[in-house]
């Protein structure tokens, strides 16, 4: 039996990022959430993109503060799972009815819409990322993703003080910026 | 003012990296020029988003390590490790189609059966029973025989005294046990066996290419388990001159770790088939993988120049890919899939290690 401490204990690891804590849910949950899509017509690659992607959901959720679930860790991913998973089989027209069963599953249709946002957005980031091309790319993934030093910086990409690598991150993000805007309006308008 | 400058100004502004009177006055700014004052509120939901962005991507790598990990460690089902969750989905997804098939097969049978039956003259009763008494004999000896047989097959092991030497290095290209190394290091041998701190098995050559200096071998052995993926990727480059390289090997009766770098782009006397690098290596490193710092295998260490030393000559990754290439083309039953992708690009090299050791071997040969 485990304890709601101990599920506690899990989530604030959770948040955190802490490899440890994600490791112990990733093993106790994934076989049972890979049964559920498998035996509603997906493949094992679909489980661990669901399975993934609800991990996803319950990191944004414990990372906004809460650390109480009102249900345990299993029936909340098992939930977010579902949810997601019908969703798709919906889109590709897969769509195979299953009986709702009320007792397993707890209410996340406002989480999945504010993930699917998230992702979107995200989606656009990353995009605008990519439409920058090299060197402004991995210059503005060194210092804003992985927050590496200036100097650091400057001498991995050759540049030959921080000041100038620097000014060349300020164009780039400049640019970067413009992309990111230009797409982010036009997702606004068109909803 | 560039639009460049007021860039920076925000965004040491919002980072609280501006001295106290800039500060003052750029606070002074905010509130005079509503454009800057947008400015800074675009920036903050601008770099947020940037941040947030990070995190994620970071997450989804860690789930995406965490996932291939516990699959490799067998603490999670993975369709790479058993291909039931597969025969079920595929069940699942054809079963309507099947069931149909099934019935009209079933149909076709037992009307053929029919007519046959009914055709067919029947045949003296006592001759059929005779015959029929002595096939069961038969089939029963064949029976007898081929288990006596499987359990010749079965005893997989390695006979306990028999005397190895080592021969060499060799690396797991394949997770269903299919390992490189050098051709010279396994011509001539009986019996082949490797053995590092998981286990001693015994493999058989599947392949060997002489003129290449490669060889492809097969663990044959009752105990081998199988791995669920590689770490490393094999590569069909062989990099830029200067890139740092590092390599696994068995010169001694341990794994023995070095490092150098790509020295130059042909081998031995302007061999084009391998390249030279410049590291330590003794006669047991032939067969080792060498390793760039993304985790991928570019070549497999050959030998050394007798007269010189500090520099040694790699077999190119992409002869690895022709080899197994060739040999599924001539057996198509040998089932090789190099992976083309090393999950350990973006770990620190002693973490990198840890993990390929699992996978290099030792040759022992008789």
């Amino acid at each position: 039996m485990k304890s709601e401490l101990y599920e506690e204990g899990l989530l604030k690891g959770l948040a955190e990022g802490d490899k440890r804590a994600i490791e112990i849910i990733y093993k106790d949950h994934f076989n049972s959430i890979q049964a559920l899509i498998i035996n509603n017509n997906g493949s094992s690659d679909d489980a661990k993109d669901i399975f993934q992607e609800a991990l996803i959901v319950l990191y944004e959720k414990v990372r906004s503060g809460s650390f109480e679930l009102n249900c345990q860790i299993k029936t909340y991913l098992y939930s977010v799972s579902k949810r997601l998973w019908l969703k798709k089989l919906s889109v590709s027209n897969r769509f195979v009815s299953s009986a709702e069963d009320p007792a397993s599953t707890y209410p996340v249709e406002d989480e999945i819409e504010a993930h699917e946002k998230r992702d979107a957005e995200f989606d656009m980031m990353e995009k605008a990322i990519a439409g920058l091309g090299e060197p402004c790319k991995s210059l503005l993934e060194a210092y804003y993703l992985k927050k590496q030093n200036m100097q650091v910086i400057a001498a991995s990409f050759g540049y030959t003080n921080a000041d100038n690598a620097k000014n060349q991150k300020y164009k780039c993000l400049l640019r970067l910026k413009k992309i990111f805007f230009a797409h982010y309006k036009n997702g606004i308008d068109h909803e | 003012m560039s639009e460049l400058n007021m860039l920076e100004k925000v965004e040491r502004y919002i980072n609280g990296e501006m001295n106290p009177d800039e500060r003052v006055q750029f606070e002074q700014l905010r509130k005079t020029n509503a454009e800057v004052d947008q400015l800074v509120v675009e920036h903050t939901f601008f770099l947020q988003q940037l941040n947030r962005f990070g995190e994620w991507k970071k997450f989804r790598q860690l789930l995406q390590f965490t996932h291939t990990d516990l699959a490799e460690k067998g603490h999670i089902q993975s369709s790479r490790l058993s291909g039931k969750a597969r025969v079920i989905y595929l069940f699942n997804r054809y079963k309507r189609v099947g069931s149909i098939a099934a019935a009209i097969a079933l149909l076709t049978t037992l009307s053929i059966s029919a007519l046959v039956w009914t055709l067919s003259p029947s045949s003296p009763r006592s001759q059929f029973e005779e015959l029929n008494k002595k096939y069961s004999q038969l089939e029963y000896k064949s029976r007898k025989q081929a288990s006596e047989i499987d359990q010749i097959k079965k005893s997989k092991t390695i006979p306990v005294d028999m005397p190895f030497t080592t021969g060499g290095t060799g690396f797991i290209i394949d997770p269903k046990g299919y390992l490189v190394t050098n051709a010279h290091v396994v011509s001539g041998a009986s019996t082949i066996a490797i053995q590092n701190n998981r286990g001693e098995y015994l493999v058989e050559v599947v392949h060997i290419d002489k003129h290449r200096d490669l060889a492809i071998l097969r663990i044959n052995d009752d105990s081998f388990k199988g791995y669920g993926s590689l770490p490393y990727s094999i590569s069909k480059k062989s990099g830029q001159l200067a890139d740092p390289i590092f390599t696994l090997g068995y010169p001694r009766n341990e794994v023995v770790y070095s490092q150098g770098y790509l020295s130059a782009r042909t081998g031995y006397d302007g061999d084009t088939l391998s390249c030279q690098i410049e590291i330590s290596a003794n006669r047991g490193n032939s067969g080792s993988p060498i390793i760039n710092r993304r985790g991928e295998v570019i070549g497999i260490l050959n030998g050394r120049q007798t007269n010189a030393e500090g520099f040694a000559f790699a077999v190119q990754g992409k002869y690895i890919y022709q080899l197994s290439d060739s040999l599924r083309k001539a057996d198509p039953s040998v089932p090789i899939r190099l992976s083309g992708r090393s999950y350990i690009s973006s770990l620190e090299r002693s973490e990198q290690v840890k993990r390929i050791q699992d996978y290099v071997y030792m040759v022992k040969v008789n």
